[in-house]
């Protein structure tokens, strides 16, 4: 049976490790590769280097970071923030990425998921969907959560699969950076409503939000950042947690 | 020296990087005359099986002429696949037929949660009775990383099955000297690391 997948993200900007509160007020949570080696070793089953740099200069030591990071993990690593082309992600990839994570990029030019899919194959693309509440329905921004893309959420998910996606990274920005558990109805609405697998971001705070997301929330995989970088929880713990609940895990 | 076969389908960065990491000797030859002398070789992939069509003529023939020295042979992935007649992805595109059997795209079930493609770690049951040197000290159950949507049959040759939902396709064959994994090795941990030196060791 397909085991539930426990992701850890890192925020990275200019090459440290950071972790904000809605997308907000940054601290410092250490280095990449030194982080990487610990999730190797902890049982965490997927890496996600997510790149928030605000200028051009602090994106040229994305590669560096990719490869740094690589050298550190056995398992499979995705990348995302900032990349608009092909080129910015043949970079990553050829530092050692296995997927690049697009969002604003997909949304502005949805011909760079099929692109990529082409190149790379559909296991490679992921689409980072943010997603607001917007009363009973939910929004899709752009632009790191600062602007609304005028598109529901659900339905992007739907194009993004038809165009080539492999897999939905879904971040709930209410939820993003609260600990007060995931936007399972967010995550049940987009992982029902496509075939690809869907990972749960935003909200992680506890052992039963991890439950929660899925079982009721029907996630595929669930990402957290700052519970890891902090060591808040175990990895193990998490998972022998959620095995007793009858959750397939690798462990 | 093993061989470590780009036809240009995807990146082989992480193969390279565990290969490194695991202090093997190997080469990406240019040409399919440099496989005469090799010890072993790897063929990766990832993304569509109609790429294996860039193993033309010549590598096929080296390929297979390697095969029938004994030189261990090992697929991984889209690599795996090859090994079998062809694929369902891409009928017209003819597998290296060294291992009997068609791949054919997993079906899932999209009712019960149950989706294609096949992304994440699951486990390796063996089928009784089938002594493995490409698994050799990996536990019954041990998981690894898959992704794909197409996956070959479970033949005679098969040394560990997996299970998605309904479906029971072939995670590792082997025959002779030719052995497949549908996982991927390289992003599989401590166990992908051990398979990665199984195959190392029967090339010695």
């Amino acid at each position: 049976m397909l085991s539930k997948r426990v992701i850890a993200c890192m925020d990275v900007r200019d090459g440290q490790v950071v972790k904000g509160v809605q997308f907000q007020d940054l601290r410092h949570a250490g280095d990449p590769a030194e982080l990487a080696r610990r999730y190797n070793v902890e049982g965490i089953d997927e890496v996600v280097v997510l790149d928030i740099t605000a200028t051009i200069e602090g994106r040229r030591t994305l590669a560096d970071t990719v490869r740094a990071v690589a050298g550190e993990i056995f398992l499979p690593l995705a990348v995302g923030g900032g990349i608009r082309s092909e080129s910015d992600a043949a970079t990553v990839i050829d530092a050692g990425a296995d997927k690049v994570s697009l969002n604003t990029a997909a949304l502005r030019q949805p011909d760079l998921i099929t692109t990529l899919a082409n190149r790379y194959g559909s296991q490679a693309v992921i689409v980072a969907i943010d997603a607001k509440r917007h009363g009973d329905r939910f929004a899709a921004y752009v632009r790191s959560g600062q602007t609304d893309a005028a598109r529901d959420a659900v339905e992007w998910a739907r194009e993004a699969e038809s165009r080539g996606a492999g897999e939905i990274l879904l971040t709930s920005m209410d939820r993003d950076g609260t600990k007060s558990g995931f936007d399972r109805e967010l995550t049940a609405a987009v992982s029902s409503a496509v075939n690809i697998p869907v990972i749960a971001s935003g909200g992680a705070g506890g052992l039963e939000h991890f439950v929660d997301v899925f079982t009721k929330g029907r996630a595929d995989a669930a990402l957290a950042a700052s519970i890891f970088h902090f060591a808040e929880s175990s990895v193990h713990e998490l998972k022998r947690h959620l095995r007793a609940h009858g959750i397939p895990v690798r462990l | 020296m093993i061989a470590l076969v780009d036809y240009k389908a995807g990146n082989l960065t992480s193969v390279r990087k565990a290969l490194s990491a695991l202090e093997a000797a190997f080469f990406t030859p240019e040409s399919a005359s440099e496989l005469e002398t090799v010890d072993g070789v790897i063929v990766p992939g990832v993304g569509h099986f109609s790429s294996t069509a860039n193993l033309d003529a010549s590598w096929r023939g080296a390929i297979e002429s390697r095969v029938r020295a004994g030189v261990p042979l090992l697929g991984i992935c889209v690599g795996m696949q090859w090994l079998f007649e062809g694929s369902e992805e891409s009928p017209d595109c003819p597998g290296l037929g060294v291992l009997p059997g068609r791949c054919a795209r997993l079906l899932g079930n999209p009712a019960e949660g149950i989706k294609v493609p096949h992304v994440g770690w699951n486990a390796l049951v063996p089928p009784a009775g089938a002594p493995s040197k490409l698994l050799n000290g990996i536990a019954e159950g041990s998981q690894v990383y898959f992704t794909h949507s197409y996956a070959g049959p479970v033949t005679n040759d098969c040394v560990a099955a997996t299970t998605h939902g309904t479906e029971t396709f072939s995670a590792a064959v082997e025959r002779g000297r030719v052995y497949g994994v549908q996982f991927h090795p390289e992003k599989s941990s401590a166990a992908g690391l051990r398979i990665l030196t199984n195959f190392l060791e029967v090339c010695r």
